[in-house]
């Protein structure tokens, strides 16, 4: 009986004090193994009778029950213990600074996100987009939009022009994206709905001007567009595209060779900062010009001016993205400066929509 | 175009307040650009009267002045101009008033040990004249503590309105009161013109000397001498008329035709006669002539411009200025006043050649109104003979005013059509009379009329211009917006065209890979459009803004180039930028092509750039660039099956490190690449660069098909396998090559195939290289057999080796 205390203590102790698993199992084949001293307890349980095997075994396999528990309970904690060290060796430094995805370097240039801005506005109106070429004819560029012979901006101070050629035509740089209401209205037939965002250019540099900038315009034609239809247009544009719940506009009558009546649209705003707020304020600021299709332009472009009729409309698109995201020179669009395009520019995915708002 | 508020009421009977009168004219398309209101900014200067002036204790140039302002002590200023005198009566500004001219507020101060109270002012600090010689003196009559303005009479509004071109008619104040009394803001004035009757013939003769078919450059031309005058400084009314709006005083005759010009938009012109010498004879100029003109230049001439000349050359530049060698002054006895008629284009052309902005072009080139030149000369000859006296000849008059007769048949409907504004006819007709068009009824129809056209309104030519003038002044604020609907409430159609959609979603696609977007030039330098396969003559710009901006651009790239050059200067080594925009191939609109292309410099890679814990980045190279093409075209959804890649590209491109895409040779659609080290020396461009450009119109487009639906999903339960495999080629054999090979050794079986290792150096022949591929198979109804596996791979090598000559690596 002291026997069996005795190796229940001894083996106890054995197991605790197994530091790692290799060990434990040395203590396991020692007492449960094949030769182990509790195996050979068991096997003495054959040569006896029945009565001194039914008490013994019962003794023994209380003894080996319990050695069984103690090795799996020391097994647990020394396998939690040995995943603890695991752990605590496999810490690194999460403050690590890790490389920046592509998605979140790249950027969109603010003159391609106010184009994408323009289509979602306009295509929810009905219109398609129009373009055109850079290199123009002085015809389609001046003569067929109603622009006088020796109007000033035919000459060479204010348009680029390319060298006359053999039959006495010359090419030029578009100086508006007019050209391209012409090659709209010369291809197609009405009803019109288009805009046309383009690039355009004038012999003009300065603070405010550059040689290259771009524009939209608009064109409807149909037997009823009217100004007041124009009107609802520009506030529902401006409102969408400022992203504002009300625009105050003033349209002031003005001129310009193509489109008969003319105006010029000013937004009311506040300033403030070097900030401009639209649908407050006490502040004009010009905006736009617009008017009904010249009835010489409709008529050069094969429409009879008195069976259809219809207006237009134009922008400068590097302005209204100036306006909108407070970008205070115009120069640096075109100088690719990465510090300027980082900043002003947009994340690859700020996709413009109406359903999810034009901007982020 | 400039006035003021009383010049305007010699015009305008109103009662409207200065406020109306701008917005008003604002509305009515004369937008006003400034007003000025002396009476505001000059309200808190006041008289002062300088009761004793002595010499500052420590600045024999100071003076310390006691000054009466009116109420309470008088005050202690500390002034330093030279005439500062006791008994002066001048201008004085207390603490807290604002000095236009110095853009400051004064303050109390302290000046060389003295108290200062105030200042006492300059008429330039004010800005009232260019005098800043001494502090203004000013009459007996002044009372000290007397607003100064008032004193002075300087309470009358300047308003300056920006004119647009087509308004020949508000070039002078009689016009633009007109457009205001119809507007409804009074009555204009009418003030009738009768002729002065001559005394005498006019001695001078005038001859219209033009060849056939030039007759329109100067229709009309009238002359008049008056005798006997007497020249001097003009009265005060008119000088301040003129110096209210910044023009200088002369003398009596040359301020009579400045203020005609304004008041009634007729610019004039006044000979001394006895400069003149013979006839006047008015023609085109002749080569090399030349004149010194009133502003004291000389101007060059040239055939295309009119000259009025005489027996000693040419005495004034028609319609722009005058010569000063038959200008007059205090001398003038005997006076020629002219007042013709030009053709506006010519009058423009030759102002601009000259760089003469006058007056007189400002109207003429916009047209005059023709029916006013004989009027014009009679009320210019009132206003001689009113202020310099002397005897007036008969009127010559050489050609015609030919006054053009216009008249539209008009519908009045045409308001409602076009503007989309009700108005009553009377009430359209009420506004086209006030504006000076005669309305007659149309004995057969109540809706239409015609509508004559005041000579003064060249620019009205049609209905269009009749609805114009009728909504302007009826206010364009009447018009109501109303909703253009779509033409189908339907929802709408896609309306990007293919085209349009690649631009969009390449722009996305490439800022997708890290890429910045930059917009550059069009135009870019002859060489640089030279390295780049442009800089044909067609594209040549004939007036480039800067010799840098000269050509179209045959290619983004090197407009690229330049911004990351300009970008490593400032520091910024490491950058990837691209554009998608215009490139010019020739000058016919379907030359025009849209292109995306990238350039990546230094280490800028779509992985990370830079030094960095996890390992630095090496630098850009082809891949790089064949990286970014490859995902464009992916995102692009281009089927790149039929996709070559070509070794070699354009010869901007580093002829052994660069690749062109193409869909067979006619069907190139781009390329990738580093640059050639040539082409980076003479753009002076440097670092490690890699880029690509895709013409994205090339692109084929993809095949219409019937239906959305995407092919059906084939898939295996059965486990692909892979299988590597080492071979031994010739150096310049191509990976492409031997992938191709494999994939072709069984279609059906394999599926994909890649390069895994490259290898060249110890262990593989000169010359040769060991290019180990993995290739996948995909068994489709059963297990393969060993046996089966093995005759795959024995196909696999023997492809290979038949394609590439290849031998497999022991």
């Amino acid at each position: 009986m002291s026997d069996l205390n005795a190796l229940e203590t001894e083996t106890l102790a054995a197991i605790a004090a197994a530091n790692d698993e290799a060990a434990l199992e040395n203590v396991r084949l020692a007492a449960l193994g094949k030769k182990g001293s509790i195996s050979a307890l068991l096997a003495t349980l054959g040569k006896m009778s029945p009565d001194e095997r039914k008490t013994e075994g019962a003794k023994i396999n209380v003894l080996k029950d319990t050695v069984s528990d103690a090795l799996t309970a020391r097994r647990t904690i020394l396998k939690e213990a040995a995943l603890e060290a695991r752990l605590a060796s496999e810490t690194v430094d999460v403050t690590l600074p890790v490389r920046e995805a592509p998605v979140e370097t790249g950027r969109i240039h603010p003159i391609s996100q106010v184009m994408d801005e323009l289509t979602a506005i306009f295509a929810d109106m009905g219109f398609s987009i129009a373009e055109g070429p850079d290199v123009e004819e002085d015809d389609i560029n001046f003569t067929k939009l109603n622009f006088p012979e020796g109007h000033p901006a035919r000459e060479m101070h204010d348009t680029f022009f390319f060298n006359p050629k053999e039959d006495g035509t010359r090419k030029l740089l578009r100086t508006h994206t007019s050209p391209v209401q012409v090659r709209t209205m010369l291809n197609g037939k009405p009803p019109i709905r288009v805009i046309c965002p383009g690039r355009t250019y004038r012999c003009d540099s300065d603070q405010t001007h550059t040689p290259m900038f771009h524009q939209v315009e608009g064109l409807v034609i149909d037997k009823s567009a009217n100004l007041g239809h124009l009107k609802w247009i520009l506030e529902e544009f401006c409102k969408a595209f400022f992203e504002v719940p009300n625009v105050k506009m003033r349209f002031r009558p003005s001129f310009f060779p193509f489109t008969e009546p003319s105006m010029e649209v000013d937004i009311q705003c506040k300033r403030s900062g070097g900030e401009i707020r639209f649908g407050e304020g006490e502040d004009w600021l010009e905006i736009l010009g617009c008017g009904m299709v010249h009835p010489n332009v409709l008529r050069n472009c094969g429409i009879d001016p008195d069976e259809y009729q219809g207006f237009a409309w134009g922008m400068g698109i590097d302005r209204i993205a100036m306006l909108k995201y407070g970008m205070p020179d115009l120069r640096p669009f075109f100088e690719g400066d990465l510090r300027w395009l980082s900043h002003y520019g947009f994340r690859p995915l700020d996709l413009p929509s109406l359903a999810g708002g034009l901007s982020a | 175009m400039k006035f003021t508020l009383s010049w305007l009421k010699d015009h305008l009977e109103t009662e409207a307040s200065l406020n109306e009168i701008v917005e008003t004219l604002t509305r009515i398309g004369l937008e006003v650009e400034h007003v000025v209101d002396p009476a505001d900014t000059l309200k808190n200067f006041v008289v002062g009267h300088v009761l004793d002036a002595q010499r500052h204790p420590d600045a024999d140039r100071l003076r310390v002045c006691m000054v009466d302002i009116g109420a309470g002590a008088p005050v202690q200023v500390v002034c330093g101009a030279p005439n500062a005198r006791t008994g002066l009566k001048t201008v004085f500004a207390s603490p807290g008033t604002y000095i236009p001219a110095k853009k400051f507020t004064i303050a109390k101060g302290v000046i060389r040990g003295v108290e200062s109270l105030g200042m006492l002012c300059s008429a330039a600090e004010l800005e009232l004249s260019e005098d800043h010689d001494g502090i203004i003196e000013l009459a007996e009559t002044a009372t000290a503590g007397q607003r100064y303005v008032d004193f002075a009479g300087l309470g009358d509004p300047v308003i300056e309105i920006n004119l647009t071109p087509n308004r020949a008619d508000a070039t002078g104040v009689h016009g633009i009161a007109r457009d205001l009394a119809a507007a409804g803001l009074g009555r204009l004035k009418d003030h009738p013109i009768k002729p002065v009757a001559g005394a005498f013939a006019c001695p001078v003769s005038v001859k219209l000397d033009f060849a056939a078919g030039d007759e329109h450059l100067a229709p009309a031309f009238a002359l008049r001498l008056v005798r006997g005058v007497k020249n001097g400084p003009s009265p005060a009314w008119l000088q301040k008329r003129l110096t209210s709006i910044g023009l200088r005083p002369i003398n009596a005759l040359v301020d009579i035709t400045n203020y005609l010009t304004f008041d009634r938009g007729r610019p004039l012109h006044v000979f001394d006669a006895k400069k003149v010498a013979g006839a006047l004879v008015v023609r085109r100029a002749k080569s090399g002539e030349e004149i010194v003109a009133l502003d004291g230049k000389t101007y060059k001439l040239d055939p295309s411009i009119i000259t009025i000349a005489d027996d000693k050359g040419v005495e004034s530049i028609a319609g722009i200025m005058g010569g000063e060698a038959s200008g007059c002054d205090e001398h003038t006895t005997d006076v020629l006043i002219e007042s013709a008629l030009w053709d506006p284009l010519t009058i423009a052309r030759a102002g601009r050649a000259l760089g003469i902005v006058s007056d007189a072009r400002y109207r003429f080139e916009r047209g005059v109104d023709p029916a006013f030149c004989v009027p014009g000369a009679e009320l210019a000859t009132h206003l001689v003979q009113e202020i310099c006296g002397g005897e007036a000849s008969e009127l010559l008059v050489a050609g015609s005013p030919n006054v053009p007769a216009r008249t539209i048949d008009f519908p009045w409907t045409e308001v409602q059509r076009l503007a989309g504004l009700d108005l009553d006819s009377s009430h359209m007709a009420g506004i086209l009379e006030k504006l000076g068009f005669d309305v007659l009824r149309q004995a057969t129809n109540a809706n239409r009329v015609f509508v004559k056209v005041p000579s003064w309104r060249a620019d009205v030519e049609g209905k269009s211009d009749l609805v114009e003038e009728i909504v302007r002044i009826a206010g364009l604020d009447a018009i109501i917006s109303t909703p253009l609907r779509r033409e189908s409430a339907d929802i709408p159609a896609p309306i990007l065209t293919l085209l349009q959609k690649r631009t969009r979603l390449a722009r996305r696609a490439l800022a997708a890979q890290g890429l910045v977007e930059a917009v550059t030039w069009s135009f870019i330098s002859k060489e640089r459009a030279e390295l780049f396969g442009g800089g044909a003559k067609e594209l040549a710009l004939a007036n480039p803004i800067a010799a840098d901006l000269s050509d179209m651009r045959p290619s983004l790239l090197p407009g690229l180039l330049a911004a990351a050059q300009r970008n490593a200067d400032r520091g910024i080594a490491d950058l990837a930028l691209f554009e998608v925009g215009q490139i010019f191939k020739g000058d016919k609109p379907e030359d025009q092509k849209m292109a995306a292309s990238a350039v990546r410099r230094g280490t800028a890679r779509a992985t990370g750039a830079g030094r960095h814990w996890s390992g630095a980045a090496r630098p850009v190279d082809v891949f790089d660039a064949k990286t970014d093409v490859m995902a464009l075209l992916a995102t692009l959804g281009v089927a790149t099956g039929g996709l070559q890649v070509v070794a070699g590209g354009p010869s901007f491109l580093h002829p052994g490190r660069s690749g062109t895409l193409q869909f067979g040779p006619k069907g190139v659609i781009g390329w990738f690449g580093e640059f050639h080290p040539r082409v980076l020396e003479a753009l002076d461009v440097n670092g490690p660069l890699c880029g690509f450009e895709i013409t994205l119109d090339a692109i084929p487009a993809p095949k219409a098909k019937p239906t959305k639906v995407k092919p059906k999903l084939d898939l295996s339960d059965l486990m692909p396998l892979e299988r590597d495999f080492a071979f031994i080629v010739e150096a310049s054999v191509q990976a492409g090559d031997i992938l191709k090979a494999a994939l072709a050794a069984d279609r059906a079986l394999i599926t994909d195939a890649n390069v895994f290792d490259v290898y060249q150096g110890t262990g593989i022949p000169e010359g040769k290289k060991s290019v180990a591929i993995s290739v996948t198979l995909q068994p489709r109804e059963k297990t393969l057999t060993d046996a089966e596996i093995e005759a795959v791979m024995q196909k696999i090598v023997a492809e290979v080796t038949k394609k590439t000559g290849a031998t497999l690596r022991g």
